[in-house]
């Protein structure tokens, strides 16, 4: 028999955040109530040190665990970007909390554990190792919406957020049996090889991708497959929305990479076709009913949807130039998710949740400064330059011009147009309507700095997007 | 001494940061006012420098610069400037002097940010003219529409929002199709540099679709009839600074974008569709004449003006290809494209002083309505004096430089076709027509109401604001050579790169 040793150097991070996970886990059932606050400081030092973690291990790039798990460059950047997002993720979140008294140490375990999830799914090369990441994350947020669980609107939300998860998982799966019926593996890097090699049954093949795209389709929210986003982010408190908002599309969008690109990217026309339906069908649903929008919740999530709509683009062009493209629209499109929400929670306290379109009226009397920076963020979403959401949509409308799909193109910049409207519509609200109300906008000195070197990150960007568009485009050479 | 200074550079990033410096510094002293004159005027000086260094005898770019800005797709930031942009610079640095000046005691309220957008903003234009690489000239020519968008709406008229909303989308839906043609032409070109894009050759129907996309998204900004409706609701909801800038100069990014884009890098197209711009040129010349004719609001007269006058550069410049096919000499080309430049130069500068005019009335009186007037140069003597002088300009009397650039064109167009000549020249009639009814009724008979009555007449600052600009305008009417000197070499430049196909 052949013992192989298992180079666990590959995986140092997610270990070293797996028994981090247990010692919060630990503290908070022995401290109770009390271990809120060591949670957090304890979460935020996991994050931070699994960051520098992966940072020491930039460059290494190999296979693991019997080949079920890869680290390579796109893994590093992605795991990077998850982690670094989630700590600011946790200090917005932990105000909300606390202001809400939802502040108790199961919010971080279920956070750290999420994280996890999603730092294993980037780094799946196997069919099963996706699931189990999947899973780990996805189980840890059915539990997060339902945390405040005398609202209802919470409840329902988590309760639709379980059912639909659960069957999107369910075809996930059932679309991993048939490919492993027809290639006879799990691996993705063995699928990839026997289907450029063998002469596979393609029905059955296109049958079973069906399914994963299907699955994809539901983790990332596109349509048709979309309907419990706008219900999740709108019910579920908005710690928790601005959590399920962020990484995990990250996370996602490594899945689809993982699945469609290194495992089926040879039968690349098969999927581009049902990639393009999605992809269209989301920009147009997704900007158009954002409009009809009176919670900035539900218009953040119907505009979630179209951005999704434009990282499918970047992906169905099937270049290494559309994957970075989409990588690229990925993570940013994190930064301004984060952005946003965290406006939300800075402006809402006790009994105000501030997510009221009508809410941000006369902002900028009130306080110019964070009406400022909500306008750096809007006007990024809606890729106005020189924000770097332009960028974003730039690099993935250049890729599929590049790949010849102009008509595409031109229902991209057009939706782009449109969704233009309800951006500028927040704006209007708060810099052209007077204020309603003028109660002071307090906030904690560490938020106001974030959501600063949050707004001021995406301005920043924008006007010298060279470096992580370099990243991006060498993740995939 | 000052051959190593990157003017342009200078003159971009000081406006942008000089306006970061005044909206930091805030409303809390009264630093704001002179802070943004001295910068707005320090920049007109530095401009002034782009005129003084400028070689009239090449067309090769000149001040160039050039340095790496996003290499993973090479594009740069690369700025240069030809006898086609460096008017347009200077009239932009001017006219921001002018719109500090104006809203010096008028904007009462957010003074510093409402000083700080223009200053941007000045900066942000001034990079659009001065861009050589695709995607820097995009970037900055819809960064500008932040700016505009926030003062229209913050310091605009009551029915701000729409407008500024309207103008916003108008703008955006034009300039998307510009992008979309950017980026194709980049793929075929593998280059992003504008100067490449002249050169590469494309197959007629590649150029019919570039050349409609670059012509949605120049029409809507020149405003072509029919993507006009915008304009007359913003400039009637803008503070004045916002019509001033707005006609001044936004309107000839549309002009310039034509120039730069559909001009050489789609000269076959432009020559096969030259009917559509020169029937749309028209009908704006003649129909919008009339639309302005029956105007009640004094802002939206001069849009409409605006609109019309626009006319004749579309025209001037798409008539070349008609007096290229009767002559074989073009020197009428030359002129109809020269006449085209100095229709801009010259509105930037009288669309600016009546829309000023406009604003003197409505500071004191707090109406635009025609009616609500009447009689004015009797309460307002040296006033009346300026606003009839403009009006005069505005209608293309001979001796103002409103007359020089129409003259060329309509002297062009003969060259063409004897009916272009013909309708061009109505505009004369109607032109004349509406801007002289519109002074008739404002500024003379009796003193119409007790308003009127106690009008009092324009202070110092006013009066150096609007004589400056009556120097100019007389200045050019009078003597033109020193601006189409400069633009000559450009022209010609222009004129071989549309006879020359590229199929």
């Amino acid at each position: 028999m052949n013992f192989e040793v298992i180079n666990m150097i590959f995986a140092l991070p997610e270990m070293f955040m797996l028994a981090m996970a247990c010692v919060i886990l630990l503290v908070v059932a022995y401290l109770g109530k009390n271990s809120a606050n060591l949670a957090y400081g304890l979460s935020q030092f996991t994050l931070v040190a699994t960051a520098f973690l992966i940072y020491r291990s930039l460059g290494d790039a190999g296979f693991t665990f019997d080949g079920t798990y890869i680290k390579d460059a796109f893994s590093d950047v992605l795991k990077l970007a998850i982690v670094i997002i989630n700590v600011a993720v946790l200090l917005y979140s932990t105000h909300y909390l606390k202001a809400r008294g939802l502040f108790k140490g199961e919010y971080y375990v279920l956070a750290i554990f999420s994280t996890l999830g999603m730092m294993i799914m980037v780094s799946a090369n196997h069919f099963l190792t996706i699931y189990l990441g999947l899973e780990l994350m996805s189980l840890c947020m059915y539990a997060m919406v339902a945390m405040h669980r005398d609202s209802k609107t919470a409840t329902e939300a988590a309760m639709k957020y379980f059912v639909l998860g659960a069957i999107a998982s369910g075809m996930l799966l059932y679309g991993m049996s048939i490919i492993y019926g027809v290639t006879g593996s799990l691996e993705l890097t063995t699928i990839a090889s026997t289907i450029q090699t063998g002469n596979l049954d393609n029905t059955v093949l296109s049958f079973g991708l069906v399914f994963l795209v299907i699955g994809i389709g539901f983790k990332l929210g596109a349509v048709p497959f979309h309907m419990w986003l706008p219900d999740v982010y709108h019910g579920a408190p908005t710690a928790v929305t601005l959590f399920i908002a962020t990484t995990p599309k990250i996370a996602a969008f490594a899945m689809a990479i993982r699945i469609l690109v290194d495992g089926l990217g040879d039968v690349h026309q098969h999927w581009q076709g049902m990639l393009i339906m999605l992809s269209v069908l989301s920009m147009i649903i997704g900007n158009v009913v954002a409009i009809a929008q009176t919670n900035l919740k539900r218009m953040l999530a119907y505009s979630t949807i179209s951005h999704i709509g434009f990282i499918l683009l970047g992906i169905l062009s099937g270049s290494q130039e559309g994957y970075a493209a989409s990588l690229f629209y990925a993570l940013v499109y994190s930064l301004m998710s984060l952005g946003g929400f965290g406006m939300i929670i800075l402006l809402s306290r006790q009994g105000f949740e501030a997510d009221k379109i009508d809410d941000y009226k006369g902002l900028h009397e009130r306080n110019p400064w964070y009406a400022l920076m909500m306008l750096i963020l809007m006007f990024s979403m809606a890729g106005i330059p020189p924000l770097v959401g332009f960028y974003a949509k730039l690099t993935v409308i250049k890729s599929i011009i590049d790949v010849n799909l102009v008509s595409l193109a031109i229902v991209a910049v057009l939706m782009s147009v449109i969704g233009a409207f309800y951006y500028l519509r927040i704006i209007k609200v708060m810099y052209f309507d007077k204020a309603e109300q003028n109660t002071a906008l307090e906030a904690p000195t560490d938020m106001r700095i974030m959501i600063s070197v949050n707004a001021l990150t995406v301005l920043a960007l924008g006007l010298f997007p060279g470096a992580l568009l370099a990243v991006c485009g060498a993740v995939f050479l | 001494m000052f051959t190593d200074l990157p003017l342009l550079s200078v003159l971009i990033w000081f406006p942008v940061l000089g306006g970061i410096a005044v909206l930091v510094n805030g409303d809390n002293n009264s630093f704001a006012r002179p802070l943004s004159l001295l910068i707005s005027v320090l920049t007109l000086v530095l401009s002034i420098g782009l005129y003084i260094g400028f070689d009239n005898t090449t067309h090769q770019m000149q001040f160039a610069e050039h340095a790496s800005w996003i290499s993973v797709f090479d594009i740069n930031y690369s700025l240069g400037i030809d006898g086609f942009s460096m008017p347009l610079i200077i009239l932009t640095a001017f006219s921001t002097v002018i719109v500090v000046v104006a809203g010096w005691e008028v904007i009462k309220d957010r003074v510093s940010q409402y000083m700080a957008a223009f200053l941007i903003m000045e900066g942000l234009m001034i990079a659009v003219f001065a861009s050589l690489d695709a995607i820097l000239f995009y970037v900055f020519f819809e960064a500008m529409l932040i700016p505009l968008f926030l003062v229209i709406g913050i310091w605009g008229g009551p029915n701000r929002v729409y407008a500024t909303i309207k103008f916003f989308l108008y703008t955006l839906f034009g300039s998307v199709f510009l992008l979309l043609a950017l980026l194709y032409l980049h793929h075929v070109s593998g280059s992003f540099s504008i100067l490449d894009f002249h050169d590469v050759s494309l197959t007629m129907q590649e150029q019919i679709y570039l050349f409609l996309a670059f012509l949605i998204a120049f029409a809507v900004k020149v405003p072509m009839w029919p993507v006009h409706t915008w304009l007359p609701d913003a400039h009637v909801e803008a503070p004045t600074g916002g019509s001033v800038i707005l006609a001044a100069i936004t309107l000839k990014i549309g002009g310039y974008g034509l120039i730069r884009f559909a001009l050489p890098i789609t000269p076959d197209a432009s020559m096969a569709l030259d009917w559509l711009v020169i029937g749309l040129s028209l009908t704006a010349v003649v129909y919008i004449g009339f639309v302005a004719l029956a105007q009640s609001d004094l802002k939206k007269l001069i849009a409409y003006s605006s609109i019309a006058h626009m006319g004749f550069v579309t025209l001037g410049l798409f008539i070349v290809f008609r007096i290229f096919a009767n002559s074989s000499t073009g020197s009428g080309a030359v002129l109809a494209v020269e006449g085209a430049m100095v229709q801009m130069i010259s509105h930037g500068f009288i669309a600016a002083a009546m829309f000023l005019s406009v604003g003197v009335l409505y500071d004191r009186m707090h109406t635009r309505e025609i009616s609500a007037y009447g009689g004015v140069i009797n309460t307002m003597p040296v006033f009346g004096g300026f606003a009839v002088f403009f009006a005069m300009a505005n209608a293309g009397l001979p001796g103002t430089s409103g007359f020089v650039g129409e003259f060329m064109v309509i002297l062009a167009a003969y060259q063409a076709n004897f009916w272009y000549a013909f309708l061009a020249a109505t505009t004369l009639i109607l032109g004349a027509a509406y801007t002289l009814w519109m002074v008739k009724r404002v500024m003379f008979g009796e003193v119409a109401n007790d308003n009127v009555a106690q009008l009092k007449d324009i202070n110092q600052r006013e009066f150096w604001m609007l004589a400056s600009l009556a120097i100019i305008v007389l200045a050019i009417g009078l003597w033109p050579a020193p601006l189409t000197e400069i633009m000559h070499a450009s022209v010609e430049h222009l004129l071989t790169q549309v006879s020359e196909s590229k199929l």
